[in-house]
């Protein structure tokens, strides 16, 4: 780990600003990712700026009939609450299906969306890998990629975005809401949030320098059925080989967005169309640009059948 | 004491307090965290410097150049060891691999530097400025593509390279059903909780090293043969040990580094191995290649068995001998096994809990599921037909107890056989479809020479002394309940110390062999305590009873307190074995029985209810027993579902180097097991007629689950681990 020197923001817009005086800060929340990936030094802050303090940890009722949940909400509470139980239950089953409990005692919204990807590689410091050290080469395209993605893949990088909660939150078309150094706020619609890998995969989201997320809003109800399905080797306690969070309807019209795939939660409106059609149809459209590798063939297959099982459970079956 | 012919009726019998379901005596120390491990024996060694290891980053080559200046001015660091200061460095006779690499390096991550310094952040933070270039070179890391350049191995731990018996290649071409299949098993991580740990200390020339090792009396040979320094100048001491699983067999690199970081900082050092580097710097359970022939008559006899494996090691490295069980687990006139070691640049391949069966039964096991399908018989059925009672390559030799029929009968019966519908892919429950599986257990029985020490003080409390050491096994426990018994006295009578090379030396933790011998070991000593008591007391030998505290003979009766008198009194023995294992084969058996659901969607496999039934001679403690064998079976889960070390064949190393990415089954994988031990004793094995059990347990559980994955859904599937990938291409369609 790196030295660094380390404060504790007062507002919102204090902590945007001193991140805009601290060249290569970062905003600390739960620490469940940072931390470990400064130990490892991966992540080389020289200044973090602890968030904690924000109160950014309500949800609160929109005048649009959604809901308003804070940067700082942590993961464990958000899962629980009694509104997103009853009107987003796709959310609060994402939640409950990544990490541990102790982990999501500890895990933020905000913190959640920017979680880094689990690419071995990635992890190794001895390897190259374009994510971590632009320009040095992906170890992932020849090497081990059973875990990685299929689809929105560049000869950069072919790493996930692992969240479970960004594939519910794509789903249910959530914004991010954010403000700049300047003082300006901006909101991010979900599917603009995260971006691919190109020529760039060190760059994860459109944030720029210093923009901090206070809160991710979700518009009002969908009604439907709601489904998380996490497929993975063991039954807990590991991320997504591929995941499903679908809110469908009694007529058979709904939602479908896929994790485990790609940079980022990966959704395809016009494929939605073909849901009457059923789960090849569907995943003919979703996954038509896939180049997945020799380790990851499987889960173009995969999506098509954890798709099955998702409308097959929606129709109670 | 030296066990020559079998047991007779001894103290031991009387299973007062052996064959007891006892709590473990050092429970109430670990629950409360007093027991002190490596890394915590903070009073023992007071204000230690932390050292940290830097992993070589390539597969194979050399160094040629590394830059200490900016990691040396780095702020807190004291020194910095490499292969280049460290002095003249010898290996250890249990090492492959250099501990101390450089300027050769011979695989990823082994250690080329240790970076000792003020604080642990400190060391770590200059391990990273540490600045090395290497030359790649070309290596060889994939087991597939060398299997064929595989030489027959020397003999070591799992007996002869090939053996024969009749003419199997006749015998298999006349067999009216035969069975020729290829399987693989993967490289493994022992992946326990304790990292590699050590404090080193030195006092003039004499080192102390406070460690997390299985095998005390190796450790401390191959640290003096390392350093070349005599073996009494060096003391190590393992008190307990978080889980080894044959990764802490050896002396590894976390001792020798702190060992050589402390001489030359001239105060202790302490490393604990850092995840990331456990997998690739250690040793693994080596990936195999097996190819399995069988043939039968149409009634299900087998008249042919052939068993050959490949494996691979560093150049000097040994093989995993996964072909042990097929030389005694069926009859059969013709016979053949081989084994063939090839050349491999990946990190150190050696013993993992079972090592040989474990891979091994996982292959023979689905070989003999396939053949009873094709012969349409009841797998269970099919093997009890081919049960011997003598060892098939040696039939002058017979068992010296075998209870196979009987664990798979009474498996059958507990676990409800009779319901599982013998075509696959036929039941299910909602989206589940479900199947059964069934595998038999073998895991030879080892007896080891072991030694230990007894005190009997004035209060009449019993203090054992003896290296042994408890890795999470029950070890105390179990020594403590031999001497309770042996001697007469309450468990709470008797003090277990172990783990110290100042003790006498044991057999060691290892190859299922700890609990058995140690504790037979112990009752060596108290048997000699007994005679020194009586002699003491002037009552007769032959006659006298231990029992609530006292010794008593022809009507007197004196307490061992006063026995013991002011001086208390010591002995020392060491059990000591003839040949009775050269005339008999011993070995443990088991029956496994396993039902799973697999996801017709997503082929995911998910484990619904285990049991195991064990005939492993006495159990000197079914609560300890028990655990061990829940423990073997649940790794049993994880070879069968999910452990897999990959392989970065271009690189050459294992790439899921940490326990985020090497995944082993958590909780919500294992709902429900159950041990049954057949009530037994081996007089042949040891004065305590016990055996091994810690290792019987995941003995033939991944066949178990692979062959109830093919009852489900009809897959058959050779190649380990068991993912969803390796089936769903052939799962029924989904709308
Ligand atoms: C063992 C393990 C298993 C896991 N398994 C899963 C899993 O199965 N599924 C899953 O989805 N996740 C999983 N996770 C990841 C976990 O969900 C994330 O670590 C967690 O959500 C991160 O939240 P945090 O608040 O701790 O973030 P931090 O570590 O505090 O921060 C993460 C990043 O977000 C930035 N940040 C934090 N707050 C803000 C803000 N308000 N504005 C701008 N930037 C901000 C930080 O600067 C940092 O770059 C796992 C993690 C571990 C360690
Ligand atoms: S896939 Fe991305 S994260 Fe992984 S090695 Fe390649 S560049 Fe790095």
């Amino acid at each position: 780990m790196k030295p660094f020197t380390y404060e504790r923001a007062e507002s919102p817009a204090a902590a945007a600003g001193a991140a805009m005086r601290h060249p290569g800060a970062k905003f600390v929340a739960g620490g469940t990712n940072l931390l470990d990936l400064m130990k490892l030094e991966i992540e080389e802050p020289m200044h973090l700026i602890d968030v904690n303090g924000l109160q950014l940890d309500k949800i609160e009722p929109t005048p649009e009939g959604g809901l308003r949940i804070g940067a700082l909400v942590r993961n464990t509470d958000l899962a629980a609450d009694e509104r997103v139980r009853r009107d987003y239950g796709v959310l609060s089953r994402a939640l409950v299906a990544g990490a541990s409990g102790q982990l999501r005692n500890m895990a933020t919204t905000a913190g959640n969306l920017l979680q880094r990807t689990r690419c071995p590689y990635f992890y190794d410091t001895n390897q190259p890998c374009n994510k971590r050290l632009p320009g040095s080469g992906c170890s992932a395209v020849d090497g081990a990629s059973r875990q990685l993605a299929i689809i929105g893949v560049s000869e950069a990088c072919i790493a996930t975005h692992p969240s479970d909660m960004a594939v519910a939150l794509r789903v249910l078309d959530a914004s991010v809401e954010t403000i700049l150094p300047d003082g300006t706020t901006r909101t991010i619609p979900i599917a603009d949030f995260h971006r691919l890998p190109g020529d760039t995969p060190h760059l994860e989201t459109v944030l720029q320098p210093g923009e901090l997320i206070t809160a991710v809003t979700l518009p009002k109800p969908l009604g439907g059925t709601h489904i998380y399905h996490k497929v993975r080797d063991r039954a807990s306690y590991a991320f997504a080989l591929v995941s499903i969070a679908a809110v469908i309807q009694r007529d058979g019209s709904g939602r479908v967005a896929v994790g485990g795939v790609a940079h980022k939660p990966w959704r395809v409106e016009a494929a939605e169309a073909e849901l009457p059609r059923g789960a090849k149809a569907v995943t003919e459209r979703l996954l038509a640009d896939a180049k997945p590798t020799k380790d990851n063939a499987f889960k173009v297959k995969l999506v098509e059948r954890v798709l099955g099982a998702v409308l097959a459970e929606a129709k109670g079956a | 004491m030296k066990f020559e012919t079998p047991a007779t009726t001894n103290p031991i019998d009387q299973l007062k307090v052996v064959g007891q379901p006892l709590d473990r005596v050092d429970g109430p120390l670990k629950t409360t965290g007093k027991a002190p491990y490596a890394y915590e024996q903070h009073e023992a060694a007071p204000n230690p410097a932390y050292g940290y290891v830097v992993g070589a980053a390539i597969g194979k080559g050399r160094i040629s150049s590394m830059d200490l200046g900016q990691a040396k001015a780095a702020p807190g660091v004291l020194a910095i060891i490499t292969a280049e200061n460290a002095g003249k460095l010898d290996k250890g006779d249990h090492n492959t691999a250099k501990l101390l690499g450089g300027p050769e390096i011979q695989h990823y991550h082994q250690a080329i530097a240790v970076v000792v310094a003020e604080t642990f952040e400190q060391a770590r933070s200059a391990a990273q400025l540490v600045r090395v270039k290497y030359e790649a070179a070309k290596g060889s890391f994939d087991l597939a593509s060398v299997k064929d350049s595989g030489k027959k191995p020397k003999e070591g731990f799992g007996g002869p390279p090939e053996t024969a018996v009749g003419d199997f290649d006749k015998a298999f071409a006349a067999a009216p059903v035969q069975l020729d299949a290829t399987y693989t098993t993967p490289d493994q991580s022992h992946a326990m909780i304790e990292p590699h740990a050590t404090i080193a200390a030195w006092e003039g020339d004499k080192l102390t090293i406070w460690t997390s090792n299985q095998m005390v009396g190796w450790g401390v040979g191959d640290m003096a043969k390392t350093l070349g320094i005599q073996k009494e100048n060096v003391r190590l001491i393992s008190p307990f040990i978080g889980g080894g699983f044959g990764g802490k067999l050896f002396l590894r690199a976390d001792a020798l580094l702190a060992a050589l970081g402390a001489r030359a900082v001239k105060r202790p050092v302490k490393i604990a191995l850092q995840r990331a580097l456990m997998i690739n710097n250690t040793t693994h359970r080596p990936a195999t290649i097996q190819r399995i022939r069988l043939g039968a008559t149409k009634d299900g006899q087998l008249s042919a068995i052939a068993h050959e494996s490949w494996s691979g090691d560093l150049p000097g490295g040994e093989p995993e001998t996964a072909v042990s069980q097929t030389r005694l687990l069926y009859a059969g006139a013709n016979r053949l096994t081989a084994m063939r070691l090839a050349e491999l640049d990946l990190p150190e391949g050696n013993a993992m809990r079972a090592p040989g069966e474990a891979p091994g039964m996982m292959a023979l096991e689905i070989a003999v599921d396939e053949m009873a399908e094709k012969l349409g018989m009841d797998p269970v059925e099919f093997r009890i037909l081919n049960d011997t009672q003598v060892d098939p390559e040696k039939p002058e030799r017979p068992f010296s107890q075998r209870r196979l029929i009987e664990c798979l009968r009474t498996g059958a019966e507990k676990f409800g056989w009779d319901k599982r519908n013998a075509k696959p892919g036929q039941t299910r429950e909602g989206r589940w479809l479900m199947g059964m599986g069934v595998a038999a257990a073998l895991r030879n029985n080892l007896v080891m020479k072991s030694a230990a020490r007894v005190k009997l003080d004035k209060s009449g409390h019993i203090t054992v002394e003896t290296d042994m050491t408890d890795i999470g096994t029950g070890s105390y426990t179990v020594i403590a309940q031999t001497a309770a018994e042996t001697l007469g006295v309450s468990l709470d009578k008797v003090t277990v110390r172990l783990g110290d090379s100042t003790f006498p030396v044991s057999c060691g933790s290892g190859g299922q062999w700890g609990g058995n011998s140690s504790s037979s070991g112990v009752y060596a000593a108290c048997m000699k305590l007994r005679a020194a008591i009586t002699l003491k007391t002037g009552l007769s030998a032959t006659e006298a009873i231990f029992a609530d505290g006292k010794v008593s003979a022809g009507g007197r009766s004196v307490s061992l307190a006063e026995a013991a008198g002011d001086k208390g009194l010591e002995v020392e023995d060491t059990m000591e074995y003839g040949d009775l294992d050269k005339k008999f084969q011993q070995s443990t058996f088991g029956a496994h029985y396993v039902e799973v659901a697999v996801d017709s969607f997503t082929g995911e496999t998910r484990v619904r209810r285990m049991l195991a039934v064990c005939a492993a001679g006495r159990i000197l403690n079914p609560k300890t027993a028990r655990s061990q064998v829940i423990g073997a079976m649940t790794m049993g889960v994880g070879a069968a579902l999910m452990e897999e070390l990959k392989v970065d064949k271009k690189r050459g190393f294992f790439v899921n180097h940490d326990l985020a990415s090497y995944e082993v089954p958590v909780h919500a994988d294992i709902p429900h097991q159950e041990v049954i031990f057949l009530d037994e004793t081996d007089p042949i094995s040891s004065p305590l007629k016990a055996k091994g059990v810690g290792e019987l347990g995941i003995c033939g559980v991944g066949a178990a689950v692979a062959n109830a994955i093919y009852n489900a859904t009809g897959v058959r599937v050779r190649d380990y681990p068991i993912t969803l990938d390796k089936l769903i291409d052939q799962l029924p369609a989904v709308a």
